[in-house]
């Protein structure tokens, strides 16, 4: 079948797919809970926005679950790095993703407006933290991140909590929440209905720009202010995995090297900024499915932008260059991403087809009439 | 060098959210078989009140399951996060399970759940009975990849070491795949869930039956959880997973453990049915053995022995000196590329393991003293008395459930189902002993594999991240903190939708609760 370079490749680009489709399914819903406190201000509504993403986030949820899933089979070295440098922030991510759908479920089932109103504020933080930390994560990958290797190839972290929060990386989780908030606005545009759905298309207006306009300053940041990685020495495709045999420095601008030797690659920047861009417009212009079809290719945009710039890069090093991971150094073995790379083209299109059809029979919007004469519509 | 504080607090914080997490589990898996069921029979005989268990029994399936998908991505994360060294050493073969649970499984449950609730008025009688069986089938799939990435760390089977990349790689994944601890384990466990559906729609119906309410509707569903208990909690005892037990060294290890035994015994070996193991002298006393019994249930014959401890830490102590040429060989290759090292590796590889006990008494492994390496041999024996009687009280309760299962049978059978106070009693006050037995269960599965977090090939103690004690303290706490609040609202949700009851056969008072199948004001 595919060679091991070949294997490197596609696993690179899975990965990728698999992010935006986490970004893309359950980042509305997590834009939904961001939006929660603003677009819903009755019981009612915020049960209408509630129930828009009631019978599907935790099919959404599971891209994530997915996600890790795929780290761990097919980059095991940037799973275990990633999640144990990152270790606190993760917990953070954990947390939220424990409390989000606890708090649906549990939010419906008593009446007293103080038990609501505490799983509204958990559902909010839910979305928020989540939100933001992906974001800053992303933003450490493309600054660095200090960790180094024993010759056990154990590895070792020497950053905290508070070194992930640098002004770069805090851009990054401001563009996420932005983009995601954006998101969650077409999703409710499209999904609720009344005043719900309108304030929805006010807050979008809001969004929008700030994503485009923080995504744009990211860029330039990356262009003059942040150094790229590269590397130096020789570096098989389809060597062994094994990070500490290649030599990597830094410099400036480094990060649009691949923009300038493949320019096909700009289309990810691109689409990023000018479907972000017309997204608000066209909620306004009650194009509601237009603009989430629009907004998810952004948010795809935005995600592969960051895997674009950083190729062959997975996740640099700041403390020894050299053990940085790369797509070349720091996978599973040949035989396991042929074995995954097959339950992968068996199982993606069955659940994409399933999905879908989940999606066909819940379609129509949720209104207020629905939630209080009910008809089987509405569970939370 | 990773600290043994982080190694302990990183354990208690796995043990704690894995037995947490499985409260959720067994309930997940029997109730969405029996709801599959019961909505079976709504279709088959367009029965209302079939319909009405369904509904009523999907909210608490409902409850649940947020709370197994909750504390299932700790699950998933926290190898990253804890337990970094081991997926870097098994990510190329552990992983695999875990990521194709989510493709076949995760995603199937969790998609279809949302339209279990939301969908009865959107589908006809017969899609939405699909989607409940395929949410059933979604959860027992699930079971199967987890229990395949579990049975790997019981018996290591289809990988060998790399040194190049410094880890375990896949060399065989059919054997990963029907390596028979995992299916055994997989039997066992689906049983076992099976079990604690059926225990909890039975006493929650006896509950019924006590206070004369939803009369109907609770001998109906007794009767569907008495049948499909009486078949499981068979299940469970005779597709026992020491079936697995006899396949690998640290497997023999572990049933030598559960027993307590210390020497071997000529075949078939004796059950001990009580005893009082004595670590120091290394026997145990007061034993009460039931002749056969043990050779039985660990070979499936009469003819093979069962190694007494003794024996298998002598032969752990012969694979520690194996383990040290691969060692040695090892260390000289990643120095200097050489045929005769790899060869020397590759003759011992499947012991290096053994030889990274010694790394708990001194870093410079190769220079170990022979005193040394026989305290490393007898470390790998788990700790006795925990095995010995979580196996013991976990047995007799899978006894219990046949025994239980058979009587509320007859009575179904016979419609008596309501004749006997003493028995709903019995079936009331029996609700959390599935529980117990499931967790007790894990016990022995996982402290029985003890020192190895992968069995011969990785111990424990070398697996961890190299994360501060003050980190894992935090996270503890906070695991701590979230699942006790989580535990008291769920207990308590469960209760006042058990407490109201399906409404059907509805108490005159207003329902204070809102259903999740009903349309909520």
């Amino acid at each position: 079948m595919f060679d091991y370079e070949m294997m490197r490749l596609i696993w690179w680009a899975l990965l990728g797919i698999l992010l935006i489709g986490f970004a893309v399914m359950d980042g509305f819903d997590l834009g939904v809970a961001i939006l929660l406190p603003y677009v819903a201000r009755t019981d009612i509504e915020r049960r209408i926005a509630i129930n828009t993403i009631g019978p599907v986030w935790e099919g959404n949820q599971v891209w994530l679950v997915l996600g890790g899933g795929a780290i761990f089979a097919a980059w095991p070295m940037l799973y275990a790095v990633a999640f144990s440098g990152f270790y606190l922030a993760m917990f953070l991510v954990l947390a939220a993703l424990i409390f989000r759908p606890v708090a649906f479920t549990f939010r419906s089932k008593l009446d007293g407006p103080r038990w609501r109103a505490a799983w509204d504020l958990a559902i909010f933080v839910s979305g928020l933290v989540p939100a933001l930390i992906f974001g800053v994560a992303f933003g450490n990958v493309i600054v660095g991140v200090p960790f180094r290797f024993d010759d056990s190839l154990r590895m070792i972290y020497e950053g905290n909590l508070l070194g992930l929060l640098n002004p770069f990386a805090l851009v990054c989780g401001l563009i996420s929440v932005s983009m995601l908030t954006l998101h969650g606005a077409s999703y409710l545009a499209l999904k609720a209905s009344g005043p719900v759905a309108d304030r929805a298309v006010q807050a979008a207006r809001l969004a929008g720009p700030v994503a485009v306009v923080l995504f744009v300053l990211a860029g330039v940041w990356v262009a003059f202010g942040i150094d790229g990685y590269v590397v130096t020495s020789q570096l098989a495709h389809d060597g062994p995995s094994t990070p500490l045999a290649k030599e990597v420095t830094r410099r400036a601008g480094a990060w649009l090297d691949n923009y300038r030797a493949f320019p096909w690659t700009m289309a990810a920047p691109i689409a990023a900024i000018v479907m972000l861009a017309i997204t608000a417009p066209l909620l306004s212009a009650k194009r509601a499915a237009a603009a989430f079809v629009c907004g998810s290719i952004g948010v795809a945009g935005v995600v592969a932008t960051a895997g674009l710039s950083v190729f062959p890069f997975m996740l640099p090093s700041s403390l020894d260059p050299h053990a940085s991971l790369t797509v070349w150094d720091s996978s599973s073995s040949h035989l396991t991403l042929k074995i995954m790379l097959f339950a992968t083209a068996v199982f993606l299109p069955i659940i994409l087809l399933y999905t879908a059809w989940v999606y066909r029979v819940l379609r129509g919007p949720v209104t207020a009439a629905l939630i209080e004469h009910g008809g089987g519509h509405s569970a939370y | 060098m990773t600290s043994m504080d982080v190694v302990s607090l990183s354990r208690l914080q796995f043990g704690l959210t894995a037995l947490y997490h499985f409260l959720f589990v067994p309930l997940t898996l029997g109730l969405a078989v029996l709801l599959g069921v019961m909505e079976s029979v709504y279709v088959m005989t367009g029965r209302e009140i079939w319909k009405e268990m369904t509904k009523f029994w999907g909210v608490l399936f409902g409850i649940n399951f947020a709370m197994g998908v909750a504390t299932g991505i700790t699950m998933e994360f926290q190898f990253g996060m804890n337990w970094a060294y081991y997926s870097h050493y098994v990510g190329d073969i552990f992983g695999a399970p875990l990521a194709i649970e989510g493709l076949m499984a995760f995603f199937l449950e969790a998609t279809f759940i949302g339209l279990f609730f939301f969908g009865w008025d959107k589908l006809s009688r017969v899609q939405h009975l699909a989607v409940t069986w395929l949410v059933a089938l979604g959860s027992n799939l699930s079971a199967l990849w987890i229990l395949i990435a579990n049975g790997w760390m019981q018996y290591p089977v289809g990988a060998k070491f790399n040194p190049d990349t410094m880890r375990m790689e896949v060399s065989d994944f059919m054997a990963v795949l029907f390596n028979p601890v995992a299916q055994a384990k997989f039997v066992h466990t689906v049983s076992a869930g099976y079990v604690t559906g059926s225990m909890f729609v039975l006493s929650v119906s006896a509950f019924y039956l006590l206070r004369g309410r939803h009369v109907e509707f609770a001998k109906r569903s007794m009767t569907v959880a008495a049948s499909f208990g009486l078949a499981s909690a068979l299940s469970v005892v005779v597709l026992g997973d020491e079936s697995g037990y006899t396949a690998g060294e640290n497997q023999k290890m572990k049933i030598a453990a559960i027993e307590a035994m210390w020497d071997t015994e000529p075949a078939p070996a004796s059950f001990t049915l009580f005893g009082l193991p004595d670590l120091k002298n290394r026997r145990t006393n007061y034993e009460i053995k039931i002749p056969w019994m043990l050779g039985l249930i660990a070979t499936r014959s009469i003819d093979k022995t069962v190694p007494g401890i003794n024996e298998l830490v002598g032969h752990a102590e012969q694979r520690i000196r194996a383990g040290l040429i691969a060692y040695d060989a090892l260390d000289k290759l990643r120095r200097q590329p050489s045929d005769t090292e790899r060869a020397r590796l590759d003759a011992n590889a499947a012991d290096l393991g053994y030889a990274l006990l010694l790394k708990k008494i001194r870093p410079d492994i190769t220079n170990a003293a022979s005193d040394e390496i026989t305290a490393a041999a007898w470390s790998t024996v788990p700790a006795v008395s925990p095995l010995f009687w979580s196996f013991r009280i976990m047995v007799g309760l899978g006894f219990y459930f046949i025994a239980l299962f058979a009587v509320a049978f007859v009575l179904a059978s016979r419609r008596e189902l309501t004749r006997y106070r003493s028995f709903l009693w019995l079936a009331l006050l029996s609700l959390p002993l599935p529980w117990i037995a499931a967790e007790l269960g894990w016990v022995v599965a996982e402290v029985g594999r003890q020192p190895w977090v992968i069995e011969g090939v990785l111990p424990t103690f070398l697996a961890v991240s190299s994360i501060s004690a003050a980190n894992v303290w935090f996270t503890l706490i906070g695991f701590v903190v979230f699942y006790s609040t989580l535990a008291i609202v769920d207990v308590y949700l469960m209760l006042k939708t058990v407490k109201d009851g399906p409404p059907a056969g509805a108490a005159p008072e207003q329902p204070k609760l809102r259903l999740a199948v009903s349309p909520a004001e």
